[in-house]
């Protein structure tokens, strides 16, 4: 009974996100076609004036540019199933390369920005919660509507002008000093060019868990059970750890991992301002340039990302809560 | 959001401040400051924004609070209308995501497939990271003020719509639809005269609240270089050219724009809210 049901589920997963995929491929592959930006323009570049007439259709005939759009999209989806995204105009590399070479710079900024945020979040909210009403509470609450409306690259930018430029602590921008051989690069060197981005990334992250987790705390404070266990003596920490914890980890948890659409958006915003070789920089220099495969490929890429953080914040319910482990049982 | 701490004074130490007097003064206030800073970046005219290389480079002082740029270019005048421009392309966003909002609600209310078809619309929408999706739609109409007000109008209706969609289900089950129909009432009148008044409410406030999303997000478009174009002051033009002057230690070229920015925002939100609170009580307060 029970295998049945998780088969089913995953079953159920998969279908939807092959047709989320499919879908957002339809979509993002009628908008590019429709960009006024000319392929063959981006692809050439500044030589464009010394093709000739003949050898532009020759282009146009071998890439099918001729052919209808239905049949070009389906040539597209058709090699994307075989595994071939294409090749990337600007980085002159199979886009999936590029994007596993990309994302992993990513994934180091992301995650440690995941964490932090998470973390440091979650303990706002909570001395926010238990303070309710107080002026730490206010302070805190202020602090997250203040994060909440500024923009991430802004933040980039102030943390650039204080740490960089004032105290000289940390580089200006890149992911590795400039004029050193990749083999060259020391771990130190990497961390050193992480830390601001990540520390951007991580401020902004910060509001959105914290104010959830304050007004689920408030939620849970305000039940009959804490009142019971108020009323047999508990309070501070104690009744924290005994009572609340449980009830506001999980949303906590599942909200982070729902977020991952705001972190990648975030990653795009921080990377540009700190010119951080990752995968949010390839899709604005992707975009910039007229790299339609490379975008569409990121495009694609990300929408996986998105899902697969929903997904766990689904599971993580299933999993963890046992009552609706019961119910899913 | 939490009512009375927020503003500060507790209502009962002060009876003739009580919280709906608060409310209502936050809110005139906040629309007081908002049209300041809107006007004042119609009434400055282009001269102040020419070229004056003598005062380059000037850091802030009293005949330029916010400093100048390297063509002598007042930050403050620059800064001022480029949050009229930002709040003109948000009005714009905001009431074209608005209306696509209600027109998908309302849709919805009509059949049982239909409502699937909006629902998953909605999913397919925020299944994309929020930037991502700009910047597709920006690339494709090859940005500018059209691609800019198209990708943010297009990109922020989903969250809105399934609120209102929540509230027209709601609504759908009450007697007096029913009542309605029976009469022989057109689904087009009933959407009108019973669905409309009804989510009015929620249709204000998430106006207001669609500003901080939308104003944010042109800015940070137009940061990466697939919105507004280079002549035109837009705080993410400013923010993004003083990128290559950073360095060179002029921080109020970035400093005082972005922090203009965020004040806008923060008031958007706080009218947004205060205004919930007062129509809408019962949630607004929570």
């Amino acid at each position: 009974m029970r295998t049945k049901r998780i088969s089913l589920y995953i079953l159920s997963q998969a279908a939807k996100l092959l047709t989320l995929l499919i879908a957002i491929s339809i979509l993002s592959f009628m908008l590019v076609s429709y960009s006024p930006i000319d392929p063959i323009r981006a692809y050439i570049g500044g030589d464009m004036l010394r093709v000739s007439p003949e050898q532009r259709a020759n282009i146009e005939e071998y890439w099918g540019l001729n052919e209808p759009r239905v049949s070009q999209y389906l040539n597209w989806a058709n090699s994307i199933l075989h595994g071939d995204l294409g090749t990337s105009l600007l980085y002159r590399s199979p886009v999936a390369q590029v994007i596993a070479e990309r994302f992993v710079a990513s994934l180091a900024l992301m995650a440690i920005a995941w964490l932090l945020s998470g973390i440091f979040g979650f303990i706002l909210g909570i001395i926010a919660g238990m303070k309710k009403g107080t002026w730490i509470d206010r302070l805190i609450k202020g602090y997250c509507y203040v994060l909440s409306a500024t923009p991430t690259f802004w933040l980039g930018l102030v943390v650039v002008i204080v740490f960089s430029v004032w105290l000289g602590w940390f580089p200006i921008g890149l992911g590795t000093p400039a004029g050193i051989l990749e083999q060259d690069v020391s771990l130190t060197d990497y961390l050193r060019h992480l830390f601001l981005p990540a520390l951007t990334l991580s401020i902004i992250g910060v509001a959105n868990i914290a104010l959830h987790t304050r007004t689920k705390l408030v939620e849970t404070l305000n039940s009959e059970f804490i009142w019971f266990a108020k009323a047999k003596g508990e309070k501070g920490l104690k009744l924290l750890w005994r009572h609340g914890l449980r009830n506001i980890s999980l949303p906590a948890i599942s909200l982070q991992f729902a977020s991952f659409g705001e972190l990648f958006g975030g990653a795009v915003l921080t990377e540009q301002v700190f010119s951080y070789p990752g995968l949010g920089q390839a899709i604005v220099e992707a975009g910039l340039g007229g790299d339609v495969p490379l975008l569409l490929g990121i495009v694609l890429f990300s929408t996986i990302f998105v899902y697969v953080g929903n997904l766990m914040a689904d599971i993580l319910y299933k999993v963890i809560d046992p009552r609706i482990r019961k119910e899913w049982n | 959001m939490s009512g009375q701490e927020m503003i500060g004074a507790n209502p009962s130490v002060n009876s003739k401040w009580n919280l709906r007097r608060q409310t209502l003064a936050i809110i005139v206030i906040s629309v007081l400051l908002l049209a300041a800073m809107t006007v004042s970046g119609f009434l400055i005219e282009n001269e102040k924004l020419s070229v004056n290389l003598e005062a380059r480079n000037s850091s802030p002082s009293l005949d330029h609070l916010f400093g100048t740029d390297w063509l002598g270019r007042d930050m403050l005048a620059r800064t001022l209308k480029g949050l009229t421009l930002s709040f003109g392309v948000g009005l714009l966003t905001a009431f074209l995501s608005t209306i696509i909002a209600l027109f998908l609600s309302l849709l919805s209310s009509w059949n049982k497939k239909i409502d699937h078809g909006v629902t998953w619309l909605i999913d397919l929408f925020i299944s994309m990271p929020h930037v991502v999706t700009l910047l597709l739609i920006s690339f494709a109409i090859g940005g500018g003020f059209k691609g800019v007000v198209t990708g943010i109008a297009l990109t922020h209706w989903p969250s809105l719509t399934r609120l209102l969609r929540a509230e027209v289900m709601k609504v759908k089950t009450e007697q007096y639809i029913g009542v309605s129909r029976q009469l022989g009432k057109s689904r087009w009148w009933i959407a009108c005269n019973h669905y409309l008044p009804h989510l009015m409410p929620q249709i204000m406030v998430g106006f207001i609240l669609l500003f901080p999303h939308t104003i944010l997000h042109e800015a940070a478009i137009t940061f990466l270089g697939f919105g507004l174009s280079p002549e035109q002051p837009a705080i993410g033009i400013i923010l993004s050219e003083s990128m290559r002057y950073l360095s060179t230690g002029m921080w109020w070229l970035a400093f005082f724009p972005g922090l203009s920015l965020v004040i806008m925002v923060g008031i958007f939100d706080l009218l947004g809210n205060s205004i919930r609170k007062l129509i809408d009580p019962f949630h607004g307060q929570r």
